[in-house]
């Protein structure tokens, strides 16, 4: 509370700092074991470089610097598009810059937080971290186990301190104080004449606590990227997926595991449903999304049949499987100029909030010629101010499918691999376009066939992942949080009771004197503790009636 | 489930009279600190005792023997010749405040009431509840020690944020996103509003401090300073940055623990607890600033103005986060709505 300025606080409080202190003059270590920044050598020898360096990257300047460097290298993360998070819109990036992409992404712009430096930066700090914390908790185990330090020669100069004079003689002075100190949970040690107290070894514990579950979180993270998998699979109402790498859009492989190592589980999604707000400021927002699935842990075990929903995965042989994402996949009835029939549910993807959604089917086996469909899927259409269809509700209260008919080739055996999101239309000829309502069919020219929209299906999208070292990141961001309350909270504090006998001015009186030392920036209160233990020791001690006492410092 | 249209609007009546008491109560925290009745700036010691309370024990302790009172009440100042107003701005302030802040919790809970839910889904929701949470804190340091002088640097952004909620950021109500159907929402964006509410007042803390120490450090040096008046109505330079200092101290593990929060909400809802996603990373980004602050707080030649700018930065980074990260950058946080 009240903040001091006394030289022997100074020095004194600073021997009971808990928390990390740089100094930039070797300092005789307490107990306590500050961060410090001892024995600066000047040694040229290899070995004195080396331990120069490791004093320096242990250093709580240092420490500070690498934090700061740390917060400043996330920025980019956060401004530029990110690899790992949208790599559509890196794409986008290199569109609109084609000269600075480049540069960026090989100084690793675009994924900053797997990039060497960012990677160099905490690496620094977390063993600056190790180097200061290690040593130190155990200079903390000692000093749990120390006794208290013995009493000052000068209470009086301590920033809290009083005295009076009692009847009681110095035996029981001593003792009394003892049991008084010790019930309030302190640990305590008599000498002759005198008792020290401590309490608040947990503030130092809290803090210890806090940056060792730091380093046991990189532990987790470096577990799971090694032993976990995500990927991603998008999955048409009615189709099933079973858990081989082959069957993924998409699939991160941690270092460590196989790709004939994942969980042997299978799922079918039976139907979607997704609801929206109908009304409202919010009107085709989203309500709920549900993925109604059959499934099973593994091919022997029995179907069994579930919902997975935004914000509730399904947990099944240590994966997740969470619902991401999804839209509609329109089917269409294709016959060609032979009268072969191609029944074809393709997922279209949405360009926007109302589901507009775009995509191509392509019919390699289509004769005389390859088909190829481009188009637009809209599943509540209505026509614009100048007539031409758009969508304005995401669910499909009126679905309309607005395509190009091409024919030709589509280019499939080029060699370049393909998006199957485009049509690549170079040696293909527009045969039509059109609109079609579920059940209408376009007739092609030439007797080339037809195409019918039949209706549609929904698609969702499932990140399936295992991350085997969440449960140790769990655990250790919850020892963080209550070590960073006990480091916070509790506060360091000593006490000295002495007894000193007045046998030349008041025989059989005794002069009980009591400090008491604290930090001043922990959280309040020791003002108030140290009157109350006053006051309870004045009880068992009562002071000598006659004898005006002395008042209790005034600094 | 539908919006009660007639709660909503009782809700935006209700904020409304919140920000008119706010804006009363500024005046009143203004006059109060440039005319008020104040005890002349007193010396560091005398002025950090201010805040030391004695418990009943010892004035027990003092009536029977006198002894053990650790602090005499400081004295009382011989009172200024003051107008009426000058004199009851402070008090007019406190009350004003208090009923702004009924208002305001009116408010928030008719905007919950007329939606079903937590009423945080938007950023016209948060900033209600944020700027909620930091005048709950001043009234709570307000309780605890004579921090009346706060009450300039509390009310002034509370009431811009307000405003700002009110013409830019204003949403009609409307029910949420699936994303956000989760109990998470209540304990993550409860706890990022609270550390948040709780950070803009120590921030208030410590832009106080560093005029304050630039007053103290320029008198000492026997340099004149301009504006100083503005630091002599002040407290010392360290009841302010003890104040300051206990504020975060008690922000920071709640926002770690928001953190964390949003850390397994992500879990259950994207798959993965951290993706870099850009609230998230100016989340840690403040997280790391603070730390650094809490350290260098405790470290020799970063003690003072060092550390107070740096929570200065780290409170630029909240504002970052909450403006530029949710109007311009997106993400997977985008879904919270302007």
């Amino acid at each position: 509370m009240s903040e001091i300025h006394t030289d022997v606080d100074d020095a004194a409080a600073a021997k009971l700092d808990t928390a990390p202190v740089d100094r930039d003059e070797p300092v005789e270590q307490d107990e306590l074991g500050t961060r410090q920044r001892g024995g600066r050598s000047t040694a040229t020898s290899v070995l004195g470089w080396l331990r120069w360096a490791w004093y320096s990257l242990t250093s709580m300047r240092t420490a500070l610097i690498l934090l700061f460097l740390l917060a400043l290298a996330a920025v980019p993360g956060s401004v530029l598009p990110q690899h790992a998070s949208n790599p559509l819109r890196v794409r986008q990036y290199y569109v609109a810059h084609p000269t600075l992409a480049p540069i960026i992404n090989a100084i690793g712009g675009f994924d900053v937080f797997g990039s060497p430096w960012f990677a160099a930066v905490y690496l620094l700090l977390f063993i600056s971290l190790a180097g200061c914390v290690i040593p130190r908790s155990r200079r903390h185990i000692r000093a749990m186990r120390a006794r208290p330090p013995a009493a000052p020669r000068n209470l009086g100069r301590l920033p809290h301190a009083t005295s009076w004079t009692t009847e009681v003689p110095v035996g029981e002075v001593v003792g009394a104080s003892y049991g008084l100190l010790r019930s309030r949970h302190f640990r305590t040690d008599a000498a002759s004449t005198s008792v020290a107290a401590e309490k608040g070894h947990l503030r130092e514990t809290g803090n210890l606590v806090f940056h060792l579950s730091l380093l046991v979180v990189l532990v987790g993270i470096a577990v799971s990227s090694n032993f976990g998998f995500t990927g991603t699979v998008l999955v048409t109402e009615h189709t099933g997926f079973s858990d081989t790498a082959i069957a993924y859009d998409e699939l991160k492989l941690g270092d460590l595991v196989s790709r004939t190592s994942l969980p042997p589980f299978s799922f079918t999604l039976n139907s979607f449903d997704a609801t929206y707000e109908r009304t409202g400021a919010t009107r085709g927002a989203a309500n709920s999304f549900d993925a109604h699935i059959t499934w099973q842990p593994n091919p022997n075990a029995p179907q069994r049949t579930g919902d997975i929903t935004v914000n509730h995965p399904l947990t099944t042989g240590g994966a997740n499987v969470y619902l991401v994402g999804h839209g509609y996949a329109p089917h269409f009835r294709v016959t060609d100029g032979s009268g072969q029939v191609f029944d074809q549910v393709t997922p279209f993807l949405p360009q926007g909030s109302t589901f507009e959604s775009q995509g191509v089917v392509k019919l390699p086996d289509a004769v005389p010629q390859q088909l190829g469909i481009t188009g637009f899927f809209l599943p509540s259409a209505v026509d614009d101010t100048s007539g031409r269809p758009i969508s304005v509700f995401p669910a499909p209260d009126n679905p309309l499918v607005v395509i190009g008919v091409f024919a030709g080739n589509l280019g499939l055996d080029s060699g370049v691999p393909q998006s199957v999101y485009t049509l690549d239309t170079s040696k293909m000829k527009l045969l039509a376009t059109t609109q079609l309502a579920p059940g209408q069919t376009l007739t092609l020219p030439d007797g080339q066939g037809s195409v019918t929209f039949v209706g549609f299906d929904q698609w969702a999208t499932f990140q399936i992942s295992r991350d085997p070292g969440k449960g140790v990141v769990l655990v250790s961001v919850g020892f963080m949080v209550a070590g960073l309350l006990l480091s916070l909270r509790v506060r360091r504090r000593r006490f000295w009771v002495r007894a000193v006998p007045q046998d030349h001015e008041h025989p059989g009186r005794t002069l009980v004197e009591v400090g008491g030392l604290t930090r001043t920036d922990a959280s309040g209160g020791f003002d108030e503790e140290f009157a109350d233990i006053v006051v309870a020791l004045q009880r068992a001690l009562p002071p000598a009636a006659e004898e005006p006492v002395e008042q209790l410092r005034e600094d | 489930m539908g919006v009660d249209v007639g709660l909503a609007r009782l809700s935006n009546e209700l904020i409304a009279g919140g920000i008119a008491a706010y804006s009363l109560g500024f005046l009143g925290y203004a006059i109060d600190s440039a005319f008020g009745n104040h005890a002349p700036r007193l010396p560091e010691e005398k002025a950090a005792r201010l805040d030391v309370r004695v418990p009943a024990l010892v004035g027990a302790a003092a009536r029977t023997n006198g002894a053990a009172a650790p602090t005499a009440p400081p004295p009382s100042p011989p009172p200024a010749r003051v107008s009426f107003i000058s004199a009851h701005a402070g008090q007019f302030a406190i009350a004003v405040t208090v009923v702004g802040w009924l208002l305001h919790l009116g408010a928030i809970v008719s905007r919950g009431l007329s939606v079903h839910r937590l009423p945080w889904g938007n950023m016209y929701e948060f900033t209600l509840a944020l700027t909620f949470t930091a005048v709950t804190a001043f009234l709570v340091i307000m309780m605890r020690q004579p921090a009346r002088y706060l009450g300039v640097f509390v009310m002034a952004p509370v009431v811009l944020a307000l405003g700002i909620a009110v013409l830019v950021l204003y949403v009609a109500p409307a029910p949420l996103v699936p994303a956000l159907h989760s109990y998470w929402l209540a304990i993550h964006v409860t706890a990022a509003i609270i550390a948040s509410g709780v950070f803009t007042v120590a921030t208030a803390a410590t832009t106080m401090f560093l005029v304050a120490d630039h007053y103290e450090t320029a008198t000492a040096a026997g340099r004149r300073v301009r504006f100083s008046g503005l630091a002599r109505i002040m407290p010392s330079s360290a009841v302010l940055d003890r104040t300051a200092y206990r504020a975060y101290a008690f922000a920071f593990p709640v926002w770690t623990f928001a953190v964390i929060a949003g850390a397994i909400w992500a879990e259950y809802a994207w798959g993965h607890y951290w993706q870099w996603d850009p609230k998230e990373t100016w989340a840690f980004i403040t997280w790391v600033i603070y730390a650094g602050y809490l350290h260098a707080r405790a470290t020799a030649g970063w003690r003072g103005r060092k550390a107070a700018y740096i929570a200065m930065l780290g409170f630029t980074s909240i504002l970052f986060n909450f403006f530029i990260v949710n109007i311009f950058i997106s993400g997977m946080h985008s879904y919270a709505g302007v």
